[in-house]
This record gives C-alpha cells, structure tokens and sequence, in this order.
C-alpha cells in the first residue's frame, strides 16, 4: 500500500493544477448510493437463544427419527464375515498360509466351512477384506499410470516414472505397471451351499458389475488398435507378482479381460484405510422365494496365493446384503441419533436460560 | 557545549578552507559566463540535467528487481522456499499446488507495480519532454525540460510551472517582483511574493538579461522547502556586489507563476536534486497492532506446523521401524531410495511433511488482508458524511494499512488552532494603553467614517493617550506580511472589500494578520498597497499616508513575534514590533505594562487570541547600525538563520508597549460533540498547542475537554517557580492517587459518575523539565512516571506553549508507556507533522495553513468533526471485519489441514494428502475466498447510526480485545473440533463397514466401493460447507452481495467438482478424481453423513454463541439484541392480534 501514497503525492507533483482547480470541487463529492454509503439493503439476523431455539428442537426432532431408521435398517442387514488367513495352527488355510511360497506352480487350496444361521434374502453381495494393508500408502498410491489403463499406446510401452520400482521388467516395460497392479489380490474364492444330503452346489457368483461403470467404460481402457488382446499387448510384461498376464485375466469372456477385467479395476481403486473390504462377486436373487443363500451349512473354496502374514494382515470374506442405505453400517444411525438428542437437550437448556436470564437482560436494556 | 563545539568547528573549517571551496555548496555561472578573472577559479562544477526520474524500473530490469522486491517479503519468501522444496524433492503433492498461488499472488502485483511505474513514466516523459524557454544568445529558444541544465538562463510565461528550481533575476514588472502559488507543492493557495535581487531587476528582456554577468552560490540542494541560502555575486559594475539569496528568491520546481506576465530565472538545481524531488522520500511504515497479533499468529502456526511435521517424522521412522511395515510385498521402493542415507530420507520426510501442511499458513490469506485493506479504505473516501461542502473535499486515504487502527486508538492527540478552531480569524477588540476600542459592527466591507466606528469602553483619552492610538493603528497597519489582492476573482465570486475603485482583498499565510488588518479598516485605518517599497495607508480623514519599508523581521515560532522597520513621510524611523504576550513584554521599557497585561489576560481567559504591539523610535544612526546588523547576518552563507536569530534580538529591544489586539478563533462546528462522544468512547483527548494557557484552556472549555466540575490541575512555569518541579509532581500524583485509591473502596459506581475528573494543564517549559534526563538519573525517570501516573489518571490533558518538536515527544513518550496504547494525532498545520509522523495513527485536517500536514498525514479529513465517524463508524467496522478476517482464515486453514494431518496416522505417515490436488490448490483461491473478503468488506455487526449515537461500543473493542490470546486459542480449538468431527466422521463410515452404495439406481444393483479419493472429497465437501456455514452464521449484514458470493461459492464449488470429476482431462497424467464426486452424491449415506457432519461441526459454536450472549452479553450484543427484542415484539404483538381474529 506504499504505493497508493506515493501515487498520492504524485499527483500532486504533476497532474498540480488540476487536483487544486476549484471547479472540480464539485465532483469530488462522493456518489450518494448506497453501496458507497455502506446503506445497501440488508437481511440482519442475530443468532439469540429465542432465535435458535425453534432450530434446535427442529434439528432434534428430524435427526432422531431419520437416526433411528438408519439403525433399524442397518441392523436389518444380514452381513457374515469369516477370517481364513491361516494364523492359528487349528484354522483350515494354516498350511496354505505358512508354506507360502512365490513362484509355485501348484496352487494351495483350502476349504472353510461355515454355516449361515439366517437365510440371506435379496441379492448377496460377497466381499474380500484385507486388514493392515496399506492401499493408502504415498508411494503405493501413486504408482499406477492413468494413461496405460486408459489404453494409452505410448504410455503402454512407456510407462510413467511413478510406477517404479515395478516399471520395467528387464527391457520390457510391465503393463500394467506399477505398485497396486502388481499387488493385485488374487486368491480365488467359490462358494459350496452343502445340502441336506451333504452334497455340494455352488453358488453361482456373478463378476461382473462390480466396478463403477464410468471405470470399467471410460476410465480403464485395452490399449487400441488391436482386437487380439494378446497381440495388443505383446511389447509387454505381466507384473512381477502376477502368475499370468493381464490379457489372460478372464480368457473366458473378452469384455472383463486385459486392463476392463473388473477384479482388476476393484482393486485399483486404492481404499481409504488399512484396513478394507473390496466387493468380489454377486450372488444374483434367484426367481421366486427362494432365499438367494438360504441357512444351512456352506464351503468356500480358496485358492490360497495372496500372503499377507508378512506384514501381519489379515484376510477376510464377507456375506451381506444391503439396503437404500448401502451395506452394514450401524454409525450413521447412531450418529444421528445422538447429534438430534443433543440438539434435543441443548434446546430444553437454552429454553431455561433464555427464560431465566433474557428477560432480564432485556429490561436492562440500554433505553436506546 | 554542543553549541559551542559546532560554531568552533565552523571557524575552523571557514579559515582551513575558504568560503568558496566548501563541500556543501555550488557555483552557478549564470549564462554559463566565466566569472572576470582574479576573482576566481572558474571551475565548472558537474550537475545532473533536469531529468525527473520517479519511475522505479525501466524495462529491461523490471523482472529481475521486482521480483526481488517482492521476495524480500518474508511471507512471499517461505512460500517461495516451500515451492522450491516441492520442486526438488519428491512431496506429496505438486508443486503446483503452492507454486500457482504463488504465482497468482506475484504476478497480480507484478502487474500492478508494473503498471503504476508505467504510469510514472509516462508522467515522466510528459514533464521531461515538455518545452520550456531558454535565453540563448540575447535570444529566446525552446529546449525540452529534461536538457535544462544548471546555470541556463530561462523564461517563464503567466501561469507555466517552474522546470526546475530557480532563481529570480527579473520579471515583467518594475519592481521586480512575480507572484506565484505553491498549491501544487504545499498546498497553499495563496500568492507569495517573490523577489529579484535589486541589482538584476531591471534587465527584463531577453537581450538585457543575456548580459548579466554574475555567479551564484548556493548551498547544495536540501528537501526543506522553506530554507534557502545563497549569495550573488554580480560583476556588472567595477566593484563586484554580493547580494545575499534567501528562500524569497528561489522558486521551486512545480510552483506556477501568477499575476505576472513574465520572468527571467537562472536555474541552480535541476532534475532529481530539485526540492520537490528531494521531498518525494516516502514516509516510514507504520504498523497496525492487528498486523502485529497477526505476525504473532502466525508465529503460533509456524510453530504448529514444525511440530506437526516432526512429530509425524518421528512416528513415520517408529512406524517403520518394522521392515515387513516399511517395505511389506506389495510395496518397494526403488533401488535409489533405499540406498539414500537414513538422515537425508529423514530430511527429505520432514520437509515432505512441512509441504504437505503448509497450508496452514495460506498465501491467500496475504492478499486477502491487503485487498480488505485497499479495497476498504474506499468507503471512506466515498463517504458522503465526511465530505465538507464549503471546501469541496472529502476523505483522503495515505496508507489503508492503518484502517483497523482506527477503531483501537486510546489517545487523540489534537492541534487547537485550525483543527479545533476554525482558524478563522475575527478581530474583536484592541486595548490601547488600557482603552478598549471594539469595532462597531460586522460592516459587510463598508469603512466606517472616522471614530463612529468603534466604541470606546473606557473614558475617551487624553492628548497623550491620543498619540499613541495613532501609533498604535499605524503599526497594526505596517507590521504584518499581508499581500493586497487587486481585482481577482475567486472562485468565481469577488469577495474582495469593496473599497474606492477598485475591488482588492487580503491575503496571507497567517489569518491573524489579515483579521488584524481588517479590524483595523473598519477603525478607520485602511492598508492599502506596498508599492515601490511604499506602504500605503488612508488614514481616518481619508489622507494617504506613506512609510517607506526598510526591512521586515519576520515571524518564527521560536521569536514569536515580528517587526518592521518604516521611514515615515517625515523622515521619522520606527520599529513596530507584535507578538505573543511572553515575547514582548520582557523587551518593553515603558508604556501602561500592568493595564495591557491585565487586558490581555482576560481576553485569554475569554478564549481569544492576543497579540501585544510595540514600538521603537530609531535615531538614523542607530538605524544605519541596524542595517548593517541585518546585513551581515543576510550575507552569510552558514548558520544565517542563527545569525539573523541574534540579530533580531539585538534589534528588537528597548520597546515602548502601544497596546493588545483580541481576535477570535471560533470553535469548528461541532468540536465540543466530537470530543464529548470520544470522551465517552474512552478516548482520552489531550489538545497540544503552542498558544498561552490561558486562551488553550478558554477553548478547552468550550470544547467540553474540561467541564465545570473537572478539577484542573497545573503543572505550569508558575507554579513550579514557587516550589521545585519535585514537589509538585508528588503533589499532583498524591491528589490523584488518592482520589482514586478511594475510588476503588467507594461504591464502583462512581466510576463512571461525574464526582471528580482530573484535567490536567502543563506547559512547554514543565514538560521540558519533565523530560530532561536530568543529573541524577534515577530521578529524572521518576519524573516522567509520576508524571505519567498524573496523567492517566486525568480525562483530559492540556498541553500549552508547545515547540512541534515537544508535540511529538509527548506522543512519543506516551506511545512507549508501558501499556503501549495507540495513539492518534490530528493536525492541520506545518508544526503538527511531526507529532502526526509519530502517532500510531495521523490524521491531517485540510485546513488554512497549508497542506503539509496533510501529505505527511496517514488519513485526511476536511473537518475536526469528520474524525468522530472516521473513529466510531468506520475505525470500529474496519477492526471488526479484520479481525474476523484473520481469526477465519487461520480457521478454515485448521479445519482444512488438521484432517490431512491426523490421516497421516492412518497412512502409515507416508505423506498421503488427504485431498485431489486441485482441491488443495483452490481450497484458498476460490472456494472460501470471496464470503470471507466480502464479509471484511460490508459486515455491519450494527447499524451506523447506532455506533454514532452510543460512542460507549468503541470500548467494546479496545485494546485489540478479538484478537487478544482467548479468542485465538476458542477459534483454533474450534477449527481442530471440526477437523476432528469431519475427519472421525468420515472415518467411522468407511472403517470396517462398507461404506458402499447402490449405484444409479437400485434396479442395478451395482455395489460401488469408495477409494481413498472419494474419502478425501467426502471429507472437504463437508470442509467447504462447514466452513463457508460458519461464516454466514458470522453474518449479521446480509446484503445480496454477501447471498450472492456465499451461495455462489458453494455452488461453484459443486459445479467445478461435477466438472473435475466429469472429464477424463486430457492434460493430467493423473485421473484420480474421475467421477469420485458424481459417485459420492449418488449415495444416500454421502448426503445424510454431509448433512450429519456439517451440523455437528457448526453445533458448539453456535451454541457458544447464544449461551455467552445471553449470560455475558457485550454492550454491542445488548443494543443488537433490544433491537431484535423490539421487532420480535412487534411480531408477536402482530401475532396475537391474528389469533384473537382468527378466535
């Protein structure tokens, strides 16, 4: 601002004259408006315990109910969770866990058996959850290289520097490169509905329309040019960690393989917190009243290859159905519930004091 | 002893070196003519031409130095090292993030600067490339002003400005005089008079004036535009004649001629050593005291930051500690990494942490302060109240840095004369020998014939008596400096004193004089023009009588009085001299002392202004031995204006006393309300003036500074000649404790009740006493307590007899007290600038003395009552806004960082950023910008009116009260409160459940999963609303700008997050944020935690707010809520009556 000041004395120097005419004395009087005079129109609210009142009791009455629906909707919601890490020596996938091993060539299987004591109406939605996995680690966050999964062809043999150390293989350049496509979670899980007569019937899991569409369609993209995935990708390497490569991700369907395989896109989408579930397949409601997994005794089906006892972690599979809300969450409801009796009780406080001690004040009013 | 050792010195160096060849002063060939020879070395010195350069840079280095100019800030510089730290090593986000603000923020400034420079250059090339006329050989040719050079021989015409500094040689008129007007250079308006030397004057054509053949020397140039010395030396005539130059010769580069058709100057200082240029230095910086707590805030977070960034270094290393956690499968890191020393990662993490948190501290934050400040400062000068219709002018703004100033300022220190008077002068009464002659009538311009005009009080005189009336009218009509004014016309309306045939008024830069010559006229003694160095005066029997002036001892402030010396018809020499009381009569040997003295001091009782006069006959011997006093002390090059000091006091001596004027000084509108409403604002009003006590306090009573209960205590000469100073002191500081110490025993209502009020009244030479560092130092710094302690103690405090000098050390002295309150000093004349340089805060009034004080003031008002709105409304609103301002921001940045910081203990202290990074880019720019600078620019927390009635709010702010320590620690709690809620909330949603949702519609059962990304905007969707909430809430103005950028900016922020998420952008290498939004606002549980989250984080303030409002309510909350109670009434009222109807 020392440069208004300076202006200020310029003028005096040299514009002289014409600032000290005293004809112009009628135009330095300031604009009447009211936006110069600072008298614009305006709305004047005060928050005072009687104005605020009204709100809180408002507040209270409209975040209770909502609070308990919530919560009676998330209890509503059926959710079964079973941790088949393999830490105890007793649980099923010990072996699997403790001979793990990378570079084998023999899958380890494991089967848990679990029984489900409520049917599971609707559609069930069956998830994998990783405990103490850091998706949300800097260096790991953003080693990935947008342009190659939107099927960028130079980026494809020339991926971005963020994905070191998992950028090149040798000579080749990996596709796709990078931390979080290397770590991609690959144990396979089926699930056995066992029957009365104790013989097994999988469950028909659906794997697609697990990831966000504007992902699997625009987002994540086959490299272009070449409608022979093996051919597209040719130039490049499968991840270091990867048994195969990404175009032999779903062979079996040509919409859910290479860079659009919807596992894939799940898992690039780096969770929040260490500890995490990604949605793994659809269990599609059946036609008719049949439950989509009715109670009874169940066996899912592992193909043990993703070690996390290293870094202590922990590996789940998760049943559950949702609701409007989305899935299990009984925080929102509680949430609601306290904040509207909060609300509530402030406003029976405020309702005291406002009696107790606004009249006075206001008979001690300035007489202005 | 200083004194001595500096006249010694000049001795010294007068006989070592010779007059001619000092260091501080030039030569000047006039004509570029060698002097004859024998007289000198003709040594042509090297001056600049007459360039003007005010222009900071030129193109080729505006870059490079502006750059530097900004950067030597130290907010630019950190945000310069913090985006340098980005660019060089690997940091959680792009240096884009920091680097574009910075960016923005240098770039507009650089434009700005830039264009203001090309602005100067421009008014540079138009003053450097303008014609001007040069004699050149007997003729006159034109020369662009930047080829002046020094020495050059030039004409200027009626009306064209000066080029450069001059020296006047001749002019269009005989007797070789021009007249000009400074208004551009100080302000004045009036015509001064200008003198040729008498030697040169004849010579006024371009012919003749190429003949002159003389040398000039002169001091080197100096800023002080009053001050000139300078010798001619002419050689025209056998023997070399020197004439001495004073400021009476020197016109100033920027002045402009009037009143004169033409003159001839010889140019003795150009271009950037001109003194106009010399007086462009610009002013120190003040600082503002919430400029200060800023600083100190930021400090605070400075702090924060460092500690956040060590603390998660420290935890990052803990954390890994466990190589399986450091480095687990899925995550390596590169050979390069790993192999890099554990104290540079260490480093490199800790600098990663420190960018990753700096936006604690915003770059916006800077700019939004300055442009709050230079934006805000328009409305006062747009105020309409503050502008003054009988002098056309409103507000002036100097500095905006100071406009939150206005509403702390604790002492007003203000002049008297012109600021609370309107140093409009009206003669009132002279006493001569103890007869009182009062002026009839207000005449209207007419002269009263003869002795009808006035009254006499007293028995009609004596033949003796009537003598020295005579004399006495007469010296009132000679001694003074008043120019006659001939047929002008001002302002379009002659104003002018009818008189005989033509119309002529007077002017001058002291109004006393011209009240006093004007008494005079309607007495029956008219002035009527000084012509050939012959005064002219029509006596009462319409006669005109001559005196030839012989010399004029002007005035200065330090004399107090000035004289002239005048040859009567007769032949007959006086000396009339008038001045202050104090001044004349210690030099007065005879005439009625005690009755004029007893005049004089019931007029100061009565708040006039008094004025003593006297005469001297001087035999023609003692006239030639004055003559010769006089010039010697003119010629002298060094310490003249010592010389001429002695030599005055050598020649005003030996009076006879004639008698006392009384002119009136009346009070300007509405002073006494002013000081009243700042009395109840608990502003204490200290009125400083170099007038006699006596007049000060007449006027300090009319001003309601004192009222009739206030006990005044002295501190005066007079009283510290019957006991010591010592005693005294003690005295006072025991009357006040006292009262004070039974004060606080007493019932605490009489603290604001009316039972005693201390005023207290020192003058000049006490408070010297006071001040001087005396022998025994110990007590001399006890001096100065007490005294201090008596005036803290007192409401109002007057100070007369005042050197300019003691002005600003009494605002010094007060300003390092150890409470540090601010300090305000208005002013309107030359002898308030240093006080109004000193004071946190200087207001100048747009006076009659000139525009000195103005210039150099922070702020300028028309009239002494404007100071009332500028301190009460605007000074009370411009604090209000800015401390809202900086306590939000701070604020928002917590709520907007602290989220980010605690993420880091779930990201295993990696540097994740909890946000996309445009939104960490615009979070400051655009998304909460604009609510919060337009809130700081029209929040009216009351109404103005109110603010104006009940001067008792101003108090409600004093002393910084919403930026002090409480206030800081409740909003930065209160923002880690909401960083808690939002981040926590987000947290429990997405931890351990599935956050999950279903997609477009039900029907197709698309389970989505929300990434860390989606986490981050869920969390500053809930920021911006929070924080953008918060700020309405703070509302109490809503105009449609304020709905109009508040919802604006929510809405922009939706609209460029649906954008940013819309496209895959093809410039980003990067698409994290694709259709994250979108997703987001698809999902139930999103809205309902949004709206979950955003009530739970406003909840504790507002109840905060209306809990302290109704148990402790502020003044300021009082009065809003009476207002609110009595529309909420009304309402109720309207209610009731609706019901019964409806019954």
């Amino acid at each position: 601002m020392m440069a208004s000041s300076y202006n200020a004395k310029e003028e005096d120097g040299h514009h002289s004259g014409a600032s000290s005419g005293t004809g112009l004395s009628k135009n330095k009087k300031p604009d009447n408006t009211a936006f110069k005079q600072q008298r614009l129109p305006a709305w004047q609210p005060i928050l005072t315990a009687g104005s605020v009142l009204p709100a809180f009791f408002v507040i209270g009455l409209i975040f209770i109910p909502i609070g308990i629906g919530l919560y009676v909707t998330s209890n509503n919601i059926k959710e079964f969770e079973i941790d088949y890490t393999g830490v105890s020596s007793d649980s099923p996938c010990y072996n699997c866990a403790k001979n793990f091993t990378w570079n084998t060539t023999e899958p380890c299987v494991c089967t848990v058996n679990f029984t489900l004591l409520q049917p599971f109406e609707s559609n069930v939605f069956m998830y994998y959850g990783l405990s103490n996995f850091y998706q949300n680690h800097r260096r790991y966050v953003k080693s990935r290289d947008d342009r190659q999964l939107n099927g960028d062809l130079s980026a494809l043999t020339d991926p971005s520097k963020e994905c070191e150390p998992y950028r090149k293989s040798g000579d080749v350049s990996i596709a796709p490169c990078g931390a979080i496509a290397n770590s991609l979670f690959n144990d396979t899980l089926v699930l056995y509905y066992v029957d009365s007569n104790n013989s097994k019937i999988e469950v028909p899991l659906v794997k697609k329309g697990i990831a966000w569409w504007t992902d699997k369609h625009v987002k994540f993209r086959n490299p272009a040019g070449n409608s022979n995935l093996t051919l597209a990708f040719r130039d490049t390497a499968k991840p270091v960690n990867w048994a195969k490569p990404v175009y032999e991700l779903d062979p079996s369907d040509p919409d859910n393989n290479g860079f659009i395989n919807e596992d894939f896109i799940v898992w690039m989408r780096t969770a929040a917190l260490p500890t995490f579930r990604k949605l793994y397949r659809i269990i599609q409601k059946k036609s008719g009243t049949t439950p989509t997994l009715p109670n009874g005794n169940y066996m899912l089906n592992i193909t043990y290859n993703y070690p996390v006892l290293s870094f202590d972690g922990r590996k789940r599979m998760i049943l559950s159905t949702i609701s409007w809300m989305g899935g299990k969450n009984p925080f929102l409801g509680i949430a609601y519930i306290t904040v509207g009796s909060i609300c509530f009780f402030l406003g029976v406080v405020l309702l005291i004091i406002h009696h107790k001690y606004d009249n006075r004040n206001t008979s001690a009013d300035i007489p202005s | 002893m200083g004194m001595d050792f500096s006249t010694l010195r000049t001795l010294i160096s007068r006989y070592c070196v010779g007059e001619e060849n000092w260091v501080d002063s030039r030569t000047i060939y006039i004509g570029h003519k060698e002097p004859p020879p024998g007289t000198e070395a003709f040594i042509q010195q090297r001056f600049p031409d007459n360039r003007i350069v005010s222009s900071k840079y030129t193109f080729w280095n505006f870059i490079p130095k502006n750059m530097f100019e900004q950067f030597r800030r130290v907010a630019n510089f950190y945000f310069l090292i913090i985006f340098l730290v980005q660019l060089i090593i690997d940091t959680p986000t792009s240096p884009v993030t920091s680097g574009l603000p910075l960016f923005f923020v240098i770039t507009v400034t650089a434009i700005k600067q830039g264009y203001e420079d090309w602005l100067r250059h421009k008014a540079d090339n138009a003053v450097n490339q303008c014609s001007v006329h040069v004699v050149h050989h007997g003729k006159v040719v034109r020369k662009q002003s930047r080829k002046l050079r020094v020495g050059d021989v030039v004409l200027v015409k009626e009306d064209e400005t000066f080029p450069c500094d001059l020296i006047l040689l001749s002019s269009s008129r005989d007797d070789g005089t021009c007249f000009v007007t400074t208004a551009s250079l100080d302000g004045e308006s009036s015509h001064k008079t200008y003198y040729a030397v008498q030697e040169t004057k004849a010579y006024n054509t371009e012919k003749e004036v190429d003949t002159i053949h003389a040398t000039i020397e002169c001091e080197q140039p100096q800023p002080d535009l009053y001050k000139f010395v300078g010798r001619i030396n002419i050689y025209m005539t056998n023997e070399p004649v020197a004439r001495p130059l004073g400021s009476e010769n020197l016109l100033l580069r920027g002045a402009t001629l009037k009143n004169t058709e033409y003159i001839y100057a010889v140019v003795i200082y150009t271009g950037m050593e001109t003194k106009m240029a010399l007086n462009y230095q610009s002013k120190s910086q003040k600082r503002s005291a919430v400029e200060k707590s800023m600083n100190a805030y930021l400090v605070v977070y400075l702090c924060i930051l460092i500690s956040k960034a060590l603390i998660n270094t420290a935890l990052k290393y803990v954390w890994q500690s466990d190589p399986n956690k450091d480095e687990p499968f899925y995550n390596q890191k590169t050979e390069v990494e790993r192999q890099r020393h554990v104290l540079i990662r260490a480093f490199t993490d800790f600098l990663a942490f420190m960018v990753l948190f700096n936006y604690i501290i915003p770059v916006s934050m800077y700019v939004t302060v300055e442009m709050q400040k230079f934006l805000g400062s328009y409305f006062i000068m747009w105020d309409d109240e503050m502008f003054d219709e009988e002098l056309g002018e409103r507000a002036v703004v100097n500095t905006s840095d100071l406009n939150e100033e206005l509403g702390q300022v604790e002492y007003v220190f203000t002049d008297k004369t012109g600021t609370l008077t309107e140093n409009n002068m009206e003669f009132i009464e002279c006493c001569v020998d103890g007869h009182v002659y009062v002026p009839h009538a207000i005449c209207n311009g007419q002269v009263m014939p003869g002795a009808a005009g006035m009254d006499m009080i007293d028995s009609s005189p004596g033949p003796a008596a009537r003598e020295h009336e005579e004399l006495f009218f007469r010296a009132l009509c000679l001694c003074h400096t008043v120019q006659v004014k001939e047929e002008d016309t001002v302002d379009g309306i002659k104003h002018g004193i009818h008189q005989g045939k033509s119309t002529s008024f007077y002017i001058s830069s002291s109004p006393d004089e011209v009240a006093l010559v004007e008494g005079m006229k309607r007495l029956g003694f008219t002035y009527l023009r000084l012509k050939d160095g012959q005064m002219e005066i029509l006596n009462r029997e319409d006669e005109v009588e001559k005196f030839e002036l012989l010399e004029v001892l002007t005035f200065d402030s330090v004399r107090r009085r000035m004289s002239v010396i005048v040859k009567a018809s007769t032949g007959e020499v006086y000396l009339f001299c008038k001045g202050a009381d104090s001044s004349i009569f210690p030099r007065v040997i005879s005439g009625k002392v005690d009755q004029v003295r007893a005049r004089v001091e019931q007029n100061a009782v009565e708040g006039l202004r008094t004025l003593c006069v006297a005469y001297r006959s001087l035999s023609p011997e003692q006239y030639e031995e004055v003559f010769q006093l006089l010039n010697r002390a003119k010629l002298a090059l060094q310490d003249r204006d010592k010389q001429l000091a002695e030599a005055y006091d050598l020649i005003e001596k030996d009076l006879i006393l004639l008698g006392a004027t009384a002119v009136e000084d009346r009070l300007q509108e509405k002073a006494a309300d002013t000081i009243e409403s700042l009395h109840k604002a608990g502003i204490k009003v200290w009125v400083l003036t170099g007038d006699k006590m006596e007049t000060a306090a007449a006027t300090c009573y009319a001003s309601k500074l004192f009222h009739r209960n206030t006990q005044i205590l002295e501190l005066t000469t007079k009283r510290t000649e019957e006991q010591s100073l010592h005693d005294v002191l003690f005295e006072l500081s025991r009357t006040v404790l006292r009262q004070h110490g039974g004060m606080t025993r007493d019932t605490f209502s009489e603290l604001s009740g009316d039972c005693t009020d201390y005023g207290l009244i020192i003058d000049g030479a006490t408070l010297s006493a006071v001040m001087r560092p005396g022998q025994e130092g110990s007590n001399s710094g006890n001096y100065k307590e007490k005294f201090l302690e008596i005036c803290r103690n007192c409401s109002a405090v007057l100070c007369c007899r005042m050197a300019p000098l003691q002005k600003a050390q009494i605002v010094k002295l007060i300003k390092a007290s150890e409470e540090h309150p601010i300090t305000l000093a208005i002013g309107d004349g030359a002898n308030d600038v240093s006080m109004i340089l000193e004071a946190h805060v200087g207001i100048g009034i747009m006076g009659k003395e000139g525009r000195q004080a103005v210039r150099n003031s922070d702020y300028a008002i028309p009239k002494f009552k404007h100071l009332k709105k500028m301190l009460l409304v605007h000074g009370h609103y411009y604090y209000i806004r800015i401390s809202e301002l900086v306590q939000y921001f701070f604020y928002k940045n917590v709520c907007f960082i602290f989220p980010q910081f605690l993420y880091q203990f779930f990201c295993g202290f990696s540097q994740q950023p909890l946000y996309d990074t445009a939104y960490l880019t615009l979070y400051n720019i655009s998304f909460t910008s604009l609510p919060i600078l337009l809130y700081s620019l029209i929040e009216q927390h009351i109404n103005m009116d109110i603010l104006k009635k009940d001067p008792c709010l101003y108090r409600d702010i004093a002393k910084n009260s919403l930026l002090r320590w409480p206030t800081f620690i409740y909003w930065t709690v209160l923002g880690v409160y909401d960083a808690i809620v939002m981040f926590f909330g987000a947290y429990f949603l997405f931890d351990n459940t599935t956050f999950t949702s279903n997609g477009q519609l039900m029907t197709t059962n698309t389970q989505m999963m929300f990434g860390n990304w989606t986490f981050g905007t869920l969390v500053f969707t809930v920021l911006v609303f929070t924080v953008t909430f918060k700020l309405a809430l703070d509302t109490h103005y809503w105009t449609w700008i304020n709905h109009f950028v508040i919802w604006g900016s929510l809405i922009f922020f939706v609209v460029f997050s649906l954008l940013w998420g819309g496209i895959i952008w093809p410039f980003l290498n990067y698409q994290r944020m694709y259709y994250v939004f979108m997703q987001m606002l698809s999902s139930g549980p999103a809205w309902l935690s949004i709206i979950l989250l955003i009530t739970a984080s406003l909840l504790p303030d507002v109840v905060k707010k209306v809990i302290w409002r109704t148990l402790w309510p502020t003044t300021t909350e009082r009065i809003q809520q009476g207002r609110d109670n009595k529309r909420y009434e009304r309402a109720l009222a309207y209610m009731s009556s609706d019901s019964l109807l409806m019954e």
